[in-house]
């Protein structure tokens, strides 16, 4: 915690969650892994087009935070979007079949990877530009204080988008009118192939909001019992009407920015060391084990599960049809 | 169970690749994230990783293999047995035969789609103009009066609906169009913000995400151009981006174009900008009725709606019908006066410019038609084009640049559908192409005159 930043309670020592919630965060975690190594290979094998943004690395940011909403609360996030749609509570299916450009997709293969919406789960997006949607989740929480609902809205950005001005004028308005959004910044390290020491005069993104007043937590993002504790205290501080906080999420992707970069700003190394050492899944899976909350049999059992999911959402994407050429006109104007 | 693995496409472009390097070798057991190779495009050298776990059995692409083309065959894997699809296959796949694999599965890329016919730009629906009984009462208000009244009235009609911008509460307003809204509706829907277009904008299109109706006003159409890609990439295009999953009922409106000796940053005219997107509407009325009837229709919509507004127009006086709901449809043109010789067509304040050289015209003979386009999006030019039928000949005026003007898509439209009945090319009056002076002999030359209206009407006319 920096001395400027107004604190709300610190997150106490995550406490291991029960066997349960545990096993259902292990296996939304490895949903988002295998669906993601799903989806790059079939980037590779031409049917997924243009960019494709990866999420592999950082599932526990997401799976620990969408634990913890209630069913007022929306989300919204950039264009790094495939787990926090799987996270909200989308199908695999409809979500994949946007990515290959199917008529079945969330967005009738008219938005693509990054530009998916589910209005049935509150997933506001999925969007392209940069930081654009740190203004619009602090207009959905905007609209939670107008009808005066308990919703609070998770507005999820990186470390690259951290620097846009718009993230500033949000955070002002945000604490100016005590809007209930939890803003989350999503520090994978790299803003593309440019390393926050690079590009950031501040690195500590928790605290970006101390002008504003606005409290900031750091937390270990690649331990989903400590993001799903951070979470569950943000969350309820927004839903009592204390105005926003800011979560900085330590996290890691493993794979290039999107699917064309070769990632030369980076060694192998780095990268095989955060696996190996840090990574999200593997790490909780054993620990699963060590507290006997789920055994070996049991994590090959979720493994075969999730993989039947992925692989079927693969089958349903690419036997999906294409937009008929009626739908180039649909859906410009209500 | 054994499957190809394909060479992979790297980049949205890639069509083919040389395979610099292997990095397992037959016999290799590989797991997901493990690198198997090198690849280089025409842009860079990438790594290609494992999907599935399995045995490397075959490498059937050498390394340092070139022209290697995106999708053929580059080794076999076996897979293991937790690699491969656990027991159950997949439905209306024999046995998940080799489905799970890397590159297990031909899937060819889908032929593209024939092309659509190309059907008409954002169709106009038959509108109707309100009815205005005969006997009904009319008062003279200034716009700035009407637009008050249309945002008053449908905010009492509608609690989603709040306005939003810098002064628009205490200040009542910085050119007064928010005046006594305040005291009626609270703080809570009518909103002081910062001095920050761009975060406001998007705060306001998140509300319209969430369903409710904001009316965002920028002080100056000048000023949204900090706000622009929340207007455009956020507002305009989401709902086609979901698919119609998303609405985005949104009013942004302020004055527009020059008013009085304000000089380049603030005396710029929006027209043509927001009319060329698709997925907001756009509109710039004249008279009070119109500026009333279209921003009540605006707030009801939704869609997107531009409200270009002019500072100068504000303070004049037109009547307006005392009615209880007085909507106009958006996309609809208002022939203003009927005339043979010559349609002119204009919006905003540039309406102004064609009522006056009509008159000075009418002196020397001419008759012209008058056409008050109102919407900009969607361009009413069946209006346009019926005129010009009748009368051979078109000059448009605004105040907008030259170049990709309002009135050059109208002389390009009447040119492709009514070529036939033209007697003179289209003529447009517009803004001169540069920034807007300061110094008032300068700026007096940069904006289109009525004089300038009658040398083009003349010339079409050819009167000269």
């Amino acid at each position: 915690m920096a001395d400027a930043t107004p604190t709300t309670a610190p997150p106490p020592t995550p406490p291991a969650l029960d066997a349960d919630t545990a096993a259902r965060l292990y296996r939304d975690m490895l949903l988002i892994r295998r669906f993601e190594e799903k989806a790059g290979q079939l980037y590779g094998m031409g049917l997924i087009g243009g960019f494709c943004h990866l999420y592999i690395g950082q599932e526990a940011v997401v799976v620990g935070m969408q634990a913890c909403v209630g069913e007022s609360d929306q989300i919204i996030t950039a264009y790094r979007d495939h787990g926090h749609m799987l996270a909200a509570g989308m199908d695999p299916k409809g979500v994949m079949a946007e990515l290959a450009g199917r008529i079945t997709g969330y967005s009738k293969g008219k938005g693509g990877s990054m530009h998916m919406f589910s209005t049935e789960k509150r997933f506001y997006g999925g969007h392209g530009i940069v930081g654009a949607q740190v203004p619009l989740g602090t207009g959905l929480a905007f609209a939670n204080r107008y009808r005066k609902s308990t919703g609070v809205c998770l507005t999820y950005f990186g470390d690259g988008a951290a620097n846009q001005g718009q993230v500033y004028e949000s955070f002002n308005m945000a604490e100016l009118w005590k809007l209930p959004i939890v803003y989350i910044v999503e520090n994978n390290q790299y803003a593309m192939g440019t390393s926050v020491n690079r590009a950031s005069a501040d690195k500590h993104f928790y605290n970006r909001g101390a002008s504003f007043g606005i409290p900031g937590e750091q937390v270990d993002g690649m331990d989903v019992e400590a993001v799903h504790a951070a979470a569950k205290h943000a969350i309820t501080w927004c839903r009592e009407g204390n105005g926003p906080i800011i979560l900085e999420m330590q996290t890691y992707r493993y794979r290039g920015h999107s699917m064309s970069d070769p990632a030369k700003y980076r060694s192998r190394e780095e990268v095989n060391e955060v696996r190996e050492k840090r990574d999200p899944i593997e790490h909780f899976g054993q620990k699963l084990i060590q507290r006997g909350q789920l055994d070996a049999d049991g994590l090959k059992a979720v493994d075969r599960q999730i993989r039947l999911i992925v692989n079927t959402a693969a089958e349903f994407a690419a036997e999906s049809p294409e937009p008929d050429p009626d739908e180039l006109y649909t859906d410009v104007y209500a | 169970m054994a499957s190809q693995i394909l060479m992979p496409a790297l980049s949205p472009t890639m069509e083919e690749g040389k395979l610099a390097k292997w990095l397992v070798k037959e016999g290799d057991e590989v797991h997901p994230g493990d690198i198997l190779a090198e690849i280089e495009t025409d842009k860079a050298t990438m790594e290609f990783e494992a999907v599935d776990e399995g045995r490397i059995t075959e490498i059937l692409v050498p390394e340092g293999s070139e022209g290697v083309k995106v999708n053929q065959p580059i080794a076999t894997l076996l897979g293991s047995e937790e690699a491969l699809n656990p027991g159950t296959a997949v439905p209306g796949t024999p046995n998940g035969e080799g489905k799970s694999a890397a590159g297990s599965k031909q899937i060819s890329a889908p032929p593209a789609p024939t092309m659509a016919k190309p059907v008409p730009i954002a169709p106009v629906a038959a509108l109707a103009e309100p009815e205005v009984p005969a006997g009904t009462e009319f008062v003279t208000m200034t716009v700035r009066e009407a637009l008050r009244d249309a945002m008053a009235e449908e905010m009492r009609r509608d609690d989603s609906v709040f306005l939003m911008g810098e002064e628009v509460a205490q200040y009542q307003g910085a050119y007064k169009i928010s005046q006594g809204l305040l005291e009626e509706f609270g703080a809570e829907r009518v909103i002081d913000t910062p001095i920050t277009e761009h975060g406001f904008t998007g705060l306001g299109v998140g509300a319209a995400f969430a369903g409710l109706r904001p009316i965002v006003e920028f002080m100056t159409w000048n000023f949204a151009m900090q706000a622009v890609d929340q207007i455009i990439n956020s507002a305009a295009k989401t709902r086609y981006m979901s698919g119609g999953q998303m609405h985005c009922p949104i009013v942004f409106r302020g004055p527009n174009g020059p008013a009085s000796r304000v000089a380049a940053q603030h005396s710029q005219d929006y027209s043509s900008w927001y009319a060329h997107i698709p997925g907001i509407k756009v509109v710039a009325p004249y008279f009070a009725a119109d500026a009333k009837g279209l921003l009540k229709a605006a707030i009801r919509d939704p869609n997107p709606v531009i409200v270009l507004e002019n500072e100068i127009v504000y303070g004049r006086s037109f009547p307006v019908p005392v009615l209880e709901d007085y909507v106009i449809p958006i996309g609809k043109a208002r022939v203003i006066k009927t005339g043979h010789d010559v349609t002119l067509v204009a919006h905003s304040i540039s309406v102004g410019l064609i009522l006056e050289a009509a008159e000075k015209l009418a002196q020397d003979g001419i008759d012209a038609e008058l056409i008050d386009l109102r919407s900009l999006r969607p361009l009413d030019t069946s209006t346009v084009l019926a005129s010009v039928r009748k009368t051979n000949r078109i000059v448009t005026v605004e105040q907008g640049w030259p170049i990709c003007s309002i009135g050059s898509e109208i002389a390009a439209t009447v040119s492709q559908e009514a070529f036939d009945w033209l007697d003179a090319p289209p003529m447009k009056v517009t803004g001169k192409d540069v920034p807007m002076p300061y110094a008032a002999s300068l700026e007096k030359l940069a904006l289109p005159t009525v004089e300038d209206v009658i040398d083009a009407v003349k010339a079409v006319c050819y009167r000269r």
